[in-house]
Protein backbone atom coordinates (compact mmCIF):
# COMPACT_ATOMS: atom_id res chain seq x y z
CA UNK A 1 0.00 0.00 0.00
CA UNK A 2 0.88 3.59 -0.77
CA UNK A 3 1.38 5.86 2.07
CA UNK A 4 2.15 9.79 2.34
CA UNK A 5 4.48 11.12 5.00
CA UNK A 6 4.89 14.67 6.18
CA UNK A 7 7.64 15.87 7.88
CA UNK A 8 7.95 19.12 10.19
CA UNK A 9 10.28 21.39 11.68
CA UNK A 10 13.47 19.37 11.94
CA UNK A 11 12.26 16.24 10.94
CA UNK A 12 11.41 18.16 7.70
CA UNK A 13 15.21 19.56 7.15
CA UNK A 14 17.02 16.41 8.24
CA UNK A 15 15.17 14.19 5.81
CA UNK A 16 15.34 16.77 3.28
CA UNK A 17 11.69 16.69 2.44
CA UNK A 18 8.71 17.92 3.76
CA UNK A 19 6.55 15.17 1.93
CA UNK A 20 7.45 11.83 0.60
CA UNK A 21 5.65 8.34 -0.65
CA UNK A 22 5.87 4.87 0.38
CA UNK A 23 4.92 1.67 -0.46
CA UNK A 24 4.70 -0.46 2.16
CA UNK A 25 3.30 -4.08 3.56
CA UNK A 26 0.01 -4.62 4.14
CA UNK A 27 -0.53 -4.47 7.92
CA UNK A 28 1.83 -1.75 8.48
CA UNK A 29 1.36 0.45 11.16
CA UNK A 30 2.60 4.08 11.69
CA UNK A 31 5.76 2.91 13.44
CA UNK A 32 6.54 0.82 9.93
CA UNK A 33 6.52 3.81 8.58
CA UNK A 34 8.77 5.60 11.02
CA UNK A 35 11.39 2.37 10.63
CA UNK A 36 11.33 2.34 7.01
CA UNK A 37 11.97 6.36 6.88
CA UNK A 38 14.94 5.93 9.98
CA UNK A 39 16.47 2.94 7.68
CA UNK A 40 16.43 6.44 4.52
CA UNK A 41 17.84 8.90 6.89
CA UNK A 42 19.59 7.37 9.90
CA UNK A 43 20.04 10.89 11.55
CA UNK A 44 16.34 10.68 12.59
CA UNK A 45 16.89 7.80 14.59
CA UNK A 46 17.63 10.04 17.75
CA UNK A 47 13.81 11.17 17.61
CA UNK A 48 12.49 7.76 17.96
CA UNK A 49 11.73 8.42 21.58
CA UNK A 50 10.27 11.63 21.37
CA UNK A 51 8.25 11.36 17.71
CA UNK A 52 4.81 11.51 17.58
CA UNK A 53 2.17 11.02 15.03
CA UNK A 54 -0.94 12.04 13.04
CA UNK A 55 -2.81 10.13 10.77
CA UNK A 56 -4.87 11.38 8.38
CA UNK A 57 -5.03 14.51 10.18
CA UNK A 58 -5.61 13.16 13.56
CA UNK A 59 -3.29 12.39 16.52
CA UNK A 60 -2.22 8.77 16.40
CA UNK A 61 -0.26 6.12 18.00
CA UNK A 62 2.78 5.06 16.68
CA UNK A 63 0.83 1.55 17.04
CA UNK A 64 -1.92 2.95 14.40
CA UNK A 65 -2.69 0.72 11.44
CA UNK A 66 -2.12 1.98 8.14
CA UNK A 67 -4.42 1.90 4.88
CA UNK A 68 -3.82 2.39 1.33
CA UNK A 69 -3.55 6.25 0.75
CA UNK A 70 -2.72 7.20 3.98
CA UNK A 71 -1.19 10.18 5.47
CA UNK A 72 1.12 10.36 8.28
CA UNK A 73 2.96 12.81 9.85
CA UNK A 74 5.49 13.03 12.29
CA UNK A 75 6.17 15.51 14.64
CA UNK A 76 9.14 16.19 16.63
CA UNK A 77 8.53 17.60 20.33
CA UNK A 78 6.57 21.11 19.92
CA UNK A 79 7.56 24.31 20.61
CA UNK A 80 4.53 26.58 19.89
CA UNK A 81 3.21 29.71 21.84
CA UNK B 1 -12.45 22.65 7.69
CA UNK B 2 -12.42 25.57 5.94
CA UNK B 3 -9.31 26.77 4.31
CA UNK B 4 -10.19 30.44 3.25
CA UNK B 5 -8.56 33.32 1.51
CA UNK B 6 -8.47 36.62 3.79
CA UNK B 7 -9.82 39.45 1.72
CA UNK B 8 -7.86 41.78 2.87
CA UNK B 9 -4.27 40.13 2.34
CA UNK B 10 -4.79 37.11 0.08
CA UNK B 11 -3.31 35.35 2.62
CA UNK B 12 -4.42 32.04 3.33
CA UNK B 13 -5.86 31.04 6.97
CA UNK B 14 -6.71 27.82 8.54
CA UNK B 15 -9.23 27.59 11.21
CA UNK B 16 -11.93 25.69 12.67
CA UNK B 17 -15.70 26.19 13.53
CA UNK B 18 -16.20 26.39 17.62
CA UNK B 19 -18.91 23.97 18.76
CA UNK B 20 -20.01 26.12 21.91
CA UNK B 21 -21.86 29.47 21.32
CA UNK B 22 -22.16 31.75 18.51
CA UNK B 23 -19.27 30.88 15.64
CA UNK B 24 -18.66 34.18 13.47
CA UNK B 25 -17.40 32.27 10.09
CA UNK B 26 -15.56 35.85 9.11
CA UNK B 27 -13.90 35.63 11.91
CA UNK B 28 -13.19 32.11 13.65
CA UNK B 29 -12.22 31.16 17.66
CA UNK B 30 -9.52 28.88 16.19
CA UNK B 31 -7.41 30.11 14.31
CA UNK B 32 -3.64 29.65 13.12
CA UNK B 33 -2.78 32.15 10.17
CA UNK B 34 0.52 34.36 8.80
CA UNK B 35 -1.54 37.63 9.56
CA UNK B 36 -0.74 39.72 12.21
CA UNK B 37 -2.47 38.95 15.51
CA UNK B 38 -5.48 41.40 16.94
CA UNK B 39 -5.42 40.64 20.54
CA UNK B 40 -8.68 43.10 20.92
CA UNK B 41 -10.29 41.36 18.24
CA UNK B 42 -10.20 38.25 19.63
CA UNK B 43 -11.02 39.39 23.30
CA UNK B 44 -14.19 40.68 21.57
CA UNK B 45 -14.75 37.72 19.50
CA UNK B 46 -15.55 35.96 23.01
CA UNK B 47 -17.08 38.60 24.90
CA UNK B 48 -21.12 38.62 25.18
CA UNK B 49 -23.50 39.88 27.30
CA UNK B 50 -22.91 37.23 29.60
CA UNK B 51 -19.05 38.32 30.05
CA UNK B 52 -18.03 40.32 33.15
CA UNK B 53 -14.37 39.38 32.81
CA UNK B 54 -12.07 38.55 29.64
CA UNK B 55 -8.93 37.38 30.11
CA UNK B 56 -6.19 37.89 27.18
CA UNK B 57 -3.08 35.98 26.80
CA UNK B 58 -0.47 37.46 23.96
CA UNK B 59 2.79 35.80 23.70
CA UNK B 60 5.52 37.82 22.33
CA UNK B 61 8.92 37.19 20.69
CA UNK B 62 11.42 38.16 22.91
CA UNK B 63 14.86 39.25 22.35
CA UNK B 64 16.60 36.71 24.29
CA UNK B 65 16.39 32.81 25.04
CA UNK B 66 18.87 30.43 26.94
CA UNK B 67 21.89 33.33 27.09
CA UNK B 68 21.49 33.95 23.13
CA UNK B 69 20.75 37.19 21.74
CA UNK B 70 17.53 36.50 19.07
CA UNK B 71 17.19 38.04 16.28
CA UNK B 72 13.78 36.37 14.78
CA UNK B 73 11.64 33.52 15.01
CA UNK B 74 10.18 31.52 12.05
CA UNK B 75 6.95 29.60 13.53
CA UNK B 76 6.25 26.54 11.51
CA UNK B 77 2.61 24.80 12.21
CA UNK B 78 0.68 21.52 10.69
CA UNK B 79 -2.19 24.08 10.84
CA UNK B 80 -5.12 21.40 10.64
CA UNK B 81 -4.00 19.42 13.41
CA UNK B 82 -3.33 23.00 15.16
CA UNK B 83 -6.64 23.81 14.93
CA UNK B 84 -7.85 20.59 15.92
CA UNK B 85 -5.74 20.79 18.53
CA UNK B 86 -6.82 24.20 20.01
CA UNK B 87 -10.65 23.05 19.42
CA UNK B 88 -9.90 20.12 21.76
CA UNK B 89 -8.40 22.67 24.28
CA UNK B 90 -11.50 24.23 24.13
CA UNK B 91 -13.24 21.31 24.64
CA UNK B 92 -11.23 20.38 28.05
CA UNK B 93 -11.76 23.64 29.27
CA UNK B 94 -15.21 23.37 28.84
CA UNK B 95 -15.66 20.64 30.77
CA UNK B 96 -13.45 22.06 33.41
CA UNK B 97 -15.28 25.72 33.60
CA UNK B 98 -18.49 25.60 31.73
CA UNK B 99 -18.83 29.35 31.67
CA UNK B 100 -16.06 30.33 29.09
CA UNK B 101 -15.66 30.97 25.93
CA UNK B 102 -12.12 30.40 24.24
CA UNK B 103 -10.47 31.87 21.34
CA UNK B 104 -6.80 30.85 20.45
CA UNK B 105 -5.23 32.49 17.45
CA UNK B 106 -1.59 31.97 16.14
CA UNK B 107 0.68 32.85 14.26
CA UNK B 108 2.91 31.27 12.00
CA UNK B 109 6.32 32.51 9.62
CA UNK B 110 8.66 34.78 10.43
CA UNK B 111 8.29 36.71 13.33
CA UNK B 112 10.56 40.03 14.48
CA UNK B 113 11.18 40.74 18.20
CA UNK B 114 8.13 42.41 19.53
CA UNK B 115 5.50 40.45 17.47
CA UNK B 116 2.70 38.54 19.07
CA UNK B 117 3.01 34.64 18.08
CA UNK B 118 -0.52 33.60 19.81
CA UNK B 119 -3.11 35.29 21.40
CA UNK B 120 -5.23 33.92 23.78
CA UNK B 121 -9.17 35.19 25.02
CA UNK B 122 -10.79 33.90 27.55
CA UNK B 123 -14.47 35.12 28.34
CA UNK B 124 -16.43 34.30 31.24
CA UNK B 125 -19.00 35.89 33.68
CA UNK B 126 -16.28 36.31 36.57
CA UNK B 127 -12.76 36.96 36.44
CA UNK B 128 -11.48 33.87 38.32
CA UNK B 129 -12.48 31.48 35.65
CA UNK B 130 -10.92 33.29 32.80
CA UNK B 131 -7.93 33.82 34.26
CA UNK B 132 -7.42 30.15 35.34
CA UNK B 133 -8.68 28.65 31.53
CA UNK B 134 -6.30 31.48 30.08
CA UNK B 135 -3.38 29.52 31.94
CA UNK B 136 -4.80 26.23 31.48
CA UNK B 137 -4.77 26.97 27.36
CA UNK B 138 -1.54 28.36 27.44
CA UNK B 139 -0.10 25.50 28.93
CA UNK B 140 -1.91 22.99 26.48
CA UNK B 141 -0.73 24.83 23.65
CA UNK B 142 2.82 24.58 24.67
CA UNK B 143 2.55 21.05 25.21
CA UNK B 144 0.29 19.40 22.12
CA UNK B 145 -0.27 21.65 19.37
CA UNK B 146 1.95 20.97 16.35
CA UNK B 147 3.54 24.30 15.76
CA UNK B 148 7.16 24.88 15.70
CA UNK B 149 9.87 27.44 16.51
CA UNK B 150 13.11 28.01 14.85
CA UNK B 151 15.15 30.58 16.74
CA UNK B 152 17.71 32.88 14.85
CA UNK B 153 19.94 34.18 16.95
CA UNK B 154 23.91 35.67 16.82
CA UNK B 155 25.87 33.00 15.55
CA UNK B 156 23.60 30.40 14.57
CA UNK B 157 20.13 28.97 14.47
CA UNK B 158 18.18 26.16 16.55
CA UNK B 159 14.74 23.90 16.21
CA UNK B 160 13.00 24.57 19.58
CA UNK B 161 12.18 21.38 21.12
CA UNK B 162 9.82 21.27 23.76
CA UNK B 163 7.04 18.37 24.75
CA UNK B 164 6.47 15.35 22.33
CA UNK B 165 2.83 16.38 21.45
CA UNK B 166 0.39 13.80 23.39
CA UNK B 167 -2.70 14.79 23.85
CA UNK B 168 -3.73 11.85 25.85
CA UNK B 169 -1.16 12.21 28.34
CA UNK B 170 -2.77 12.52 31.40
CA UNK B 171 -0.24 13.52 33.43
CA UNK B 172 0.95 16.53 31.42
CA UNK B 173 -2.80 17.73 31.06
CA UNK B 174 -2.93 17.28 34.93
CA UNK B 175 0.31 19.73 35.32
CA UNK B 176 -1.25 22.33 32.87
CA UNK B 177 -4.43 22.18 35.33
CA UNK B 178 -2.10 22.62 38.70
CA UNK B 179 -0.58 26.00 37.44
CA UNK B 180 -4.19 26.76 35.93
CA UNK B 181 -5.25 26.93 39.36
CA UNK B 182 -2.32 27.76 40.88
Amino acid sequence: MLVTIRLFARLRELAGASELQHELPEGASARTAWERLVRDHPSLEEYGRAVSCAVNEEYARLTTPLKHGDEVAFLPPVSGG
Amino acid sequence: MPLTSDAATGRSVISGAYTKGVSNPRSPRFQVTADSLDAAAVAASVAGPTTGAVATFVGLVRDHNAGRRVLWLDYEAFAPLAVKAFERIATEIAAQWPSVDLAIHHRTGRLGIGDASIVIGAASPHRAEAFSACRYAIERVKQIAPIWKHEHFEGGQVWIEGATADPEDEAARQAAMARACS
